[in-house]
């Protein structure tokens, strides 16, 4: 498709649509907190707080223009997780959808596995739109019919119904995670996948649910050695042995399962060289990265840290090829962001179809287009003051000191509540799904 | 230079340390917040990304004193927020098997997400 190649500033963005509750008070359970797209891209799922996992299928209105105007619709919606408690520990199990990762298709059904802290599930979405009729023992209402009443045969039909789709969890993959798992991702051999809590990665099968293969472990034998925990881990999207793995303290190890069973010594560790003179007691908090994410082509991986997002080459482990900066404004102002908490948000980060744009959230619902090759990049805003069918977003600029042009906003008047942490690229159109934290925006590339 | 005097003046007993730290803040924001921290928190520890941090990290649940605590602050929680009263159903019992469509809908344990709504 043309549009999916054009550059982030040849793109001009639109507002499609937003669900979720427009009142303020926003309930805990509403939280948005995993947005995901399929592997079509004709659906959309986001997980909340609350365990719940909510499904929006795309629902092209005119297939046969190239560039056409689709809306997501509510598919599916069903209780993934519920809140635990762990008797062991007195510890209590929060239901939040951590990831929600989306299997190939295979046959008619849709697979996604959505995990919490402790517990992975596969949950399969299928379609029923026939219903069978006419049984001879039993009513149309289920109640058993008299023998006595029934003189004649007949063989039931099935007759079309209303489109009825129904989630089922079909494997519960659970204690294998003494710790809060952050990443699950499914293998390019689509019978395997990975899961990574803090301290630990485990290989699971699909099909197998009592046994899983731990992987990595970093965890220290005197856990007061303790220096660094995994953040982010995703199998590498082509070559079925290779995973990454990224850390608190800024690196990133590529390890290769067929060196050994433990990949605790990784194949390459990834690492940008740090100048001393520059550290500060921040340095190594917001070196911590949030997310890691594979090119589609494989060749590249991004990862996001507090105030960057860095593209790095597989084949270049001393330093990333590109940097860009997310919101450099931020960085006179760790002091109070590190009282408040913020300094500590997990931001995650996206490809487009083609590899050649990343988005990543900031504060404010803000959110950054930052364009490769042209080295450009473009603010934009999820608000329901944009939000007219069809109104094109304005770039928007933060004014980091000094005069405050018109039209810009200042550092000092950004909304640190308003975090767009989790976004999704539609893996070929120029669609967006960019969550605050209560909404799903959906935008859209503008169609003349 | 004059400003950084009037600076050295104002702080007592500044040190060398300190007079290179106010060097540093013209070099670097990074810096300057740095010495705004540890001023407002002077027993903050030397080493913060160390154990003390990620330890909290790793015990991310709510603890609590016990199982039957964890059940009080639930019904607690409950009580708060108050669910929409089922539809009463009409009982079936007697000589007919009940059907998936007779009984009561599955309470629930939260309300439908808003944004299904």
């Amino acid at each position: 498709m043309a549009g999916a190649g054009g550059g982030a500033n040849d793109v001009q963005w639109c507002f499609s649509q937003v669900k979720g509750a427009i009142d303020d008070d926003v309930a805990e359970a509403d939280i948005i907190s995993t947005v995901e797209f399929n592997h079509s891209g004709e659906l959309l799922a986001t997980g909340d707080k609350g365990g719940r996992v909510v499904i929006f299928q795309q629902d092209i209105e005119n297939k046969s223009q190239a560039q056409c105007r689709s809306e997501y619709n509510v598919y599916s919606t069903f209780q993934s997780h519920e809140p635990e408690f762990d008797y062991l520990k007195s510890l209590e199990i929060e239901e939040k959808i951590n990831k929600i990762r989306w299997l190939p298709q295979k046959n008619a059904a849709q697979f996604l596995l959505s995990t919490n802290d402790k517990t992975i599930k596969l949950w399969k979405i299928s379609e029923r739109d026939k219903r069978p009729e006419g049984y001879n023992l039993k009513e149309e209402d289920g109640r058993y019919r008299d023998a006595s009443t029934i003189t004649t045969l007949r063989v039931p039909v099935f007759r079309p119904m209303d489109l009825m789709v129904e989630a089922s969890p079909r494997r519960i993959f659970a204690n294998a995670h003494t710790y809060h798992i952050n990443s699950i991702s499914v293998n390019s051999d689509n019978e395997t996948y990975l899961s990574a809590d803090d301290l630990r990665i485990n290989l699971w099968h699909l099909e197998i649910t009592d046994r899983s293969f731990n992987i990595v472990d970093i965890k220290p034998a005197n856990m007061e050695e303790l220096t660094e925990v995994i953040t982010a881990a995703e199998f590498h999207p082509l070559q079925c042995n290779t995973f990454v793995y990224s850390s608190s303290k800024g690196t990133i190890r590529l390890c290769d399962m067929r060196a050994s069973a433990l990949c605790d010594k990784h194949s390459k560790l990834f690492e940008e060289p740090e100048d001393p003179s520059n550290r500060s007691f921040f340095s190594e908090i917001i070196s911590s990265i949030s997310d890691v994410k594979f090119s589609h082509s494989g060749r590249y991986m991004m990862t996001r840290d507090y105030l960057s997002v860095k593209i790095w080459d597989l084949n270049m482990e001393n330093r990333p090829v590109e940097t860009y900066q997310v919101h450099e404004y931020l960085r006179s102002k760790l002091c109070s962001l590190y009282e408040n908490d913020c300094i500590f948000d997990k931001f995650e980060c996206c490809w487009n179809g083609n590899d050649s744009v990343v988005m990543t959230g900031s504060y404010n619902n803000f959110f950054r287009m930052l364009e490769r090759g042209q080295r450009r990049d473009m603010t934009l805003e999820a608000s329901r003051e944009c939000s007219k069918p069809r109104q094109v977003l304005k770039p928007r600029r933060v004014c980091a000191g000094g005069k405050r042009k018109k039209d810009e906003i200042s550092v000092d008047s950004l909304d640190f509540n308003k975090k767009i942490l989790h976004t999704a690229w539609h893996p070929e159109e120029n669609i967006i799904a960019v969550a605050t934290t209560n909404n799903l925006y959906i935008f859209q590339e503008k169609v003349n | 230079m004059s400003t950084e005097t009037t600076e050295v003046k104002g702080i007592e007993e500044a040190t060398t340390e300190e007079q290179q730290e106010m060097q540093d803040t013209v070099v670097s924001p990074e810096k300057a917040e740095e010495a705004k921290l540890k001023a407002r928190y002077p027993h903050l520890g030397a080493k913060p990304g160390g154990s003390d941090l990620l330890r909290k990290r790793l015990q991310k649940g709510q603890k609590y004193f016990d199982s039957g605590d964890y059940n009080m602050a639930k019904a607690k929680m409950k009580n708060k927020q108050l669910p929409a009263a089922a539809p009463e159903k009409a009982e079936i019992t007697g000589e007919h098997i009940p059907t998936p469509q007779d009984l009561p809908q599955r309470k629930t344990s939260l309300m439908a997400s808003k944004l299904a709504g």
